[in-house]
């Protein structure tokens, strides 16, 4: 497949996949499906599910007869732990990845060495589009091992020919001196993790602007408002780009923002893209908030059939002025398991996260703590202070009073508020906990 | 004629005041008063010393928020009402004091302020010939 890398001033890592008509998309998807499900029956998951539901390979004749299909969910992945649902002998898979199995069995991906060919070319491809070449140094701070993030992102800088770095996630002061001294133009890290490195920076008297080559950075992995993404680009005077990914669909690569940062492309040559109504499960019409569910149009060793992502996001446009006519998705909403319910009311943290971000006198860290006070059930939302900006306490209860109310506006509750010293909250280099539920739980 | 005093930003739990002293402490600053109020969730805790610039620095430096507020600190003789008499004069200038401290300082009292407005509390301590202390004094 993509074996040369284009001239530098090509604006497409593969043109003729990246710039296909809609039609064109669709006529691939088809094939790549049907060949999909047929190769799915190898899958004594997948041939059993099949059968359970009278269906054949050979009763997929559009596109629309996907919907023929039943969803798989990360709960069939878990029952089928290992390897229950790969449809490749192990023999012919070359890599596993596993995502931590917090709530039950961790759920195993395996991949064929084609499998992370097409994988690394996707990551390539993204950053390609938004202005990577082989000349530019790309950083990883993503932690590496099962997390995808990690070898995701190193192999497909080192396919579109970049010296790539592989950092790896924490230790602030090395990160920084591999920036400055290696010349690094493109960093990929979880946004919670630059703005961390953005403060060490600070402290050490570097300024990202001046002192660093850095000109692109890849976000992702961790639900981030618009209003982050801006502060981050404020502060290290790049551009920022959202980046989608998932372990079980391969890893980073999925889908990522073009020059235009007006919704994440997503590879409809490897992806078939629903968004669907979580509990109805009936397909929403374009611009609507559902789940994102996805099918694997070129994976061998574990081709998955409507996967139920959770991630909860809505199609912006199936057109761009870059000329990728590729789905445009959101940003990631929240997921449709970790929404708060609290006194019947359905609230995303990043809503919270978008209010917070508002206010300059609050650093970027925040925690939503939900407890039982006398069978009422209360959010606190720890926030900590950028600056000491007063030493008058009016002003400070001043400053609870404004958050409190432009979050009730947002969230119809009114959450008690507690401002904490910069530093005080914990900063994780993985993916930050936002959420701390610690209500009673009734049976 | 306002020297500085640190204002520092505590949680109220345990250890961080400790933390805050240690610092002090290790960079050898002299604590001359201090006082903190109790909010439910967190205080101020004020602090006059003897190095308030570089004391501001080293806790800035080690993620401590802190800021450095100008307060007026006036000289009285350690008698019953001097300090009516020193409040009495800022208020019927208008001034507005938004929290007062006062602790005793080579044999006279001291009050610490901070006003609404240092030009007006300036204006008024130099027409009524109060004295007050300066960085000098306690360095």
């Amino acid at each position: 497949m993509e074996k040369t890398i284009p001239v530098d001033s090509c604006q497409y890592f593969n043109e003729a996949m990246e710039t296909m008509t809609r039609a064109e998309i669709e006529a691939l998807q088809l094939q790549r499906l049907q060949a999909t499900v047929e190769h799915c029956m190898q899958s004594p998951f997948y041939k059993k599910r099949f059968e359970e539901n009278g269906l054949k390979p050979s009763d997929i004749k559009t596109l629309d007869d996907l919907r023929k299909i039943p969803f798989t969910t990360k709960q069939d992945l878990r029952d089928t732990y290992p390897f229950g649902i790969a449809s490749t002998p192990l023999r012919n898979c070359v890599r596993l990845h596993s995502s931590s199995g917090t709530t039950g069995n961790p759920t195993v991906i395996l991949h064929t060495q084609k499998d992370l060919d097409e994988w690394a070319n996707q990551v390539a491809r993204n950053l390609w589009m938004v202005g990577l070449r082989p000349d530019d140094v790309f950083q990883n701070s993503s932690g590496y091992g099962m997390f995808t993030g990690g070898l995701g992102f190193q192999y497909g800088a080192e396919r579109l020919g970049m010296l790539t770095v592989p950092a790896a996630a924490g230790n602030s002061l090395r990160q920084i001196k591999f920036i400055t001294d290696f010349g690094t133009t493109a960093l990929h890290a979880v946004p919670s993790y630059v703005t961390r490195l953005y403060e060490v920076m600070k402290d050490n008297g570097v300024d990202p602007r001046k002192d660093t080559k850095l000109k692109v950075l890849a976000i992702g992995a961790e639900p981030h408002s618009e209003e982050q993404r801006k502060r981050i680009e404020d502060m290290m005077g790049v551009k920022a780009y959202n980046s989608f990914g998932m372990s079980e669909m391969c890893g980073p690569g999925v889908g990522f923002e073009c020059k235009e940062q007006n919704g994440l492309h997503f590879w409809e040559d490897y992806y078939i893209v629903e968004i669907v109504n979580p509990e109805t499960l009936e397909p929403v019409p374009d611009g609507e908030i559902g789940e994102l569910v996805l099918t694997t149009l070129c994976r061998e060793a574990m081709p998955l059939l409507r996967y139920r992502t959770r991630d909860l996001t809505r199609v912006l446009g199936r057109s761009c002025p870059c000329g990728r006519n590729h789905v445009r998705i959101d940003r990631m909403r929240g997921r449709s398991d970790d929404m708060i319910v609290l006194r019947g009311v359905n609230i995303f943290p990043i809503q919270i996260e978008k209010i917070l971000m508002q206010f300059p006198e609050l650093a970027s860290n925040y925690l939503i703590t939900l407890t039982t006070d006398e069978d009422n059930d209360n959010m606190t939302v720890e926030v900590e202070l950028e600056e000491l900006f007063t030493d008058d306490y009016s002003r400070l209860l001043d400053l609870e009073k404004r958050i409190r109310r432009a979050l009730k506006d947002e969230i119809l509750l009114t959450p008690h508020i507690k401002l904490v010293p910069k530093g005080s909250l914990p900063v994780s280099e993985g993916k930050a906990v936002r959420v701390v539920d610690k209500r009673k739980v009734y049976q | 004629m306002t020297i500085k005093q640190l204002s520092i930003f505590i949680e109220n739990k345990e250890g961080t005041l400790t933390k805050v002293l240690d610092l002090l402490s290790k960079a050898g600053i002299q604590i001359i008063a201090s006082t903190i109020a109790d909010t439910k969730d967190y205080g101020i805790y004020r602090v006059l010393c003897n190095q308030p610039t570089q004391a501001y620095l080293i806790l800035k430096e080690n993620g401590i928020n802190v800021q450095l507020a100008d307060v007026t600190a006036l000289s009285i003789d350690d008698v019953p009402g001097r300090a009516a008499e020193a409040v009495k004069k800022l208020s019927a200038s208008g001034v507005n004091i938004l929290y007062l401290y006062s602790f005793l300082w080579k044999g006279k009292g001291v009050l610490v302020l901070r006003t609404d407005n240092n030009d007006k509390t300036n204006e008024t301590i130099i027409i009524n010939k109060m004295s007050f202390l300066t960085e000098v004094d306690f360095a």
